[in-house]
């Protein structure tokens, strides 16, 4: 029992299911519904002394956080951010001021807890004033980690943040974990251009060729969505685009070689090195958006020149592959 | 996160050191350390670290910190451009 009657208990235990629900939303299967309410929860056995952690309410961020608090207490105040992750939701503003300032007042939290402190992740800093909440609910934010993984050290630390507890990471499996996603948002326009090429090069010069047509584009988009984002550091330029050409240079320098490129006449072989390039660039640079790096006006200064550079070289190609044939 | 960087001379933030007050917020939301608080006194210490993502902005008490913040998502800026031109269908984000 709490000033406030009774509080949801929770534990920092992760079950199978939790890692089943997880993997799931990774891969997109119900990703956007992968919730839980919004409110206040007691993690392990709370007393009103006991830090308050403030986190949004995809399943996800929640269920790392508490598995994050393994062996200790605390009080978690879940923000209602519609299954939305912090960082992302912060940007958008649903992990903000005002759906903050709203909880602290629906949960009853002055009436739960001692101390007028909050913990809130770093990455939520771009949806919350902290001066703005502090005036209207006397509560005080402290910007604590990063990674929730942090945190049982910072409280240790006596809520002091180490320079590495506020240095982001993109590690290959961090980069890793978010390739199915890619690949799943990929997955129907690429299906249908697939098709596409298959009949158009069946026309053009049989079954083999509408074959080949579409692995070769097939092969474009894994080199985009795949090897582009995990050798993200080791790839040339600070360009997305950039780094995808080279990705896809790799794919149509592996194909020349694997599918007998000797025998392809000059004008296919030009478009491909051309055409599979475009289209693993477009990918990569694609992946701007799961990154925390990228700046809105960089992609845009990159896009100006990018998008029409990708599309020249798909026309050209497409004219190169109908010239070849018809000339 | 210094094996990764993107563009130089990209980002839009402008601070006013004269109206700053040295709270030291700034230095502590920054994820990319683009400040630094050495006495009362703030710096611009990694200019082009800076993704834009506005959380030193939202969080400055006196607003001398500007930033033109956004998601810097390819995707994102496509499905802008569709939706400014009224194209329906194309104009969805993929995290909406």
């Amino acid at each position: 029992m709490t000033g406030v009657g009774k509080v949801a208990r929770i534990s920092s235990k992760i079950l199978l299911s939790d890692r089943l629900g997880a993997w799931k939303a990774r891969w997109t299967i119900g990703r956007m519904t992968y919730t839980v309410p919004p409110g206040l929860y007691a993690l392990g056995h709370p007393t009103p002394d006991d830090p308050v952690l403030v986190t949004a309410n995809y399943k996800m961020s929640f269920d790392i956080v508490r598995s994050a608090m393994v062996g200790r207490n605390a009080w978690l105040l879940v923000l209602e951010t519609f299954g939305i992750n912090v960082w992302c939701a912060a940007g958008k503003g649903t992990f903000g001021t005002e759906e903050l300032v709203r909880r602290i007042g629906a949960t009853g939290l002055a009436k739960v807890v001692n101390h007028r402190r909050l913990l809130l992740p770093i990455l939520g800093a771009p949806g919350v004033a902290a001066y703005e909440v502090a005036r209207r609910t006397g509560f005080s934010i402290s910007y604590a980690t990063i990674r929730a993984n942090d945190l049982p050290e910072y409280l240790a630390n006596g809520m002091v943040a180490t320079p590495a507890m506020r240095q982001l990471t993109f590690t290959l499996l961090e980069r890793l974990v978010l390739v199915p996603v890619e690949l799943v948002l990929a997955l129907k326009s690429t299906a249908l251009i697939a098709l596409c090429l298959f009949v158009l090069g069946t026309l053009l010069s049989g079954p083999s060729a509408g074959i080949m047509a579409s692995i070769a584009y097939l092969g474009a988009i894994l080199a985009g969505t795949v090897l582009g984002p995990l050798l993200l550091p080791w790839l040339p330029g600070s360009s997305f685009s950039i780094k995808g050409v080279v990705v896809g240079l790799i794919w149509s320098t592996a194909l020349y070689l694997l599918a007998g490129g000797s025998d392809w006449s000059m004008p296919v072989t030009f478009a491909a090195f051309l055409a599979l390039p475009a289209v693993s660039a477009f990918y990569t640079l694609n992946f701007t958006g799961a990154t925390p790096f990228t700046s809105r006006s960089g992609v845009k200064k990159e896009m100006r020149i990018a998008i029409p550079a990708m599309g020249s070289a798909l026309v050209v190609s497409f004219l190169l592959v109908l010239a070849g044939r018809f000339l | 996160m210094k094996e990764f960087r993107y563009l130089k001379n990209a980002t839009t933030l402008e601070f006013r050191p004269k109206g700053c007050a040295g709270c030291g917020r700034c230095v502590e939301v920054c994820p990319h350390q683009v400040f630094e608080l050495v006495g009362k006194r703030v710096r611009v210490v990694d200019r082009d670290a800076c993704m834009e993502c506005g959380a030193c902005a939202r969080n400055c008490p006196l607003a001398v910190i500007k930033v033109d913040a956004g998601v810097g998502c390819a995707a994102g800026l496509i499905a802008e451009w569709f939706r400014e031109r009224n194209v329906k269908g194309l104009s969805g984000a993929c995290c909406s």
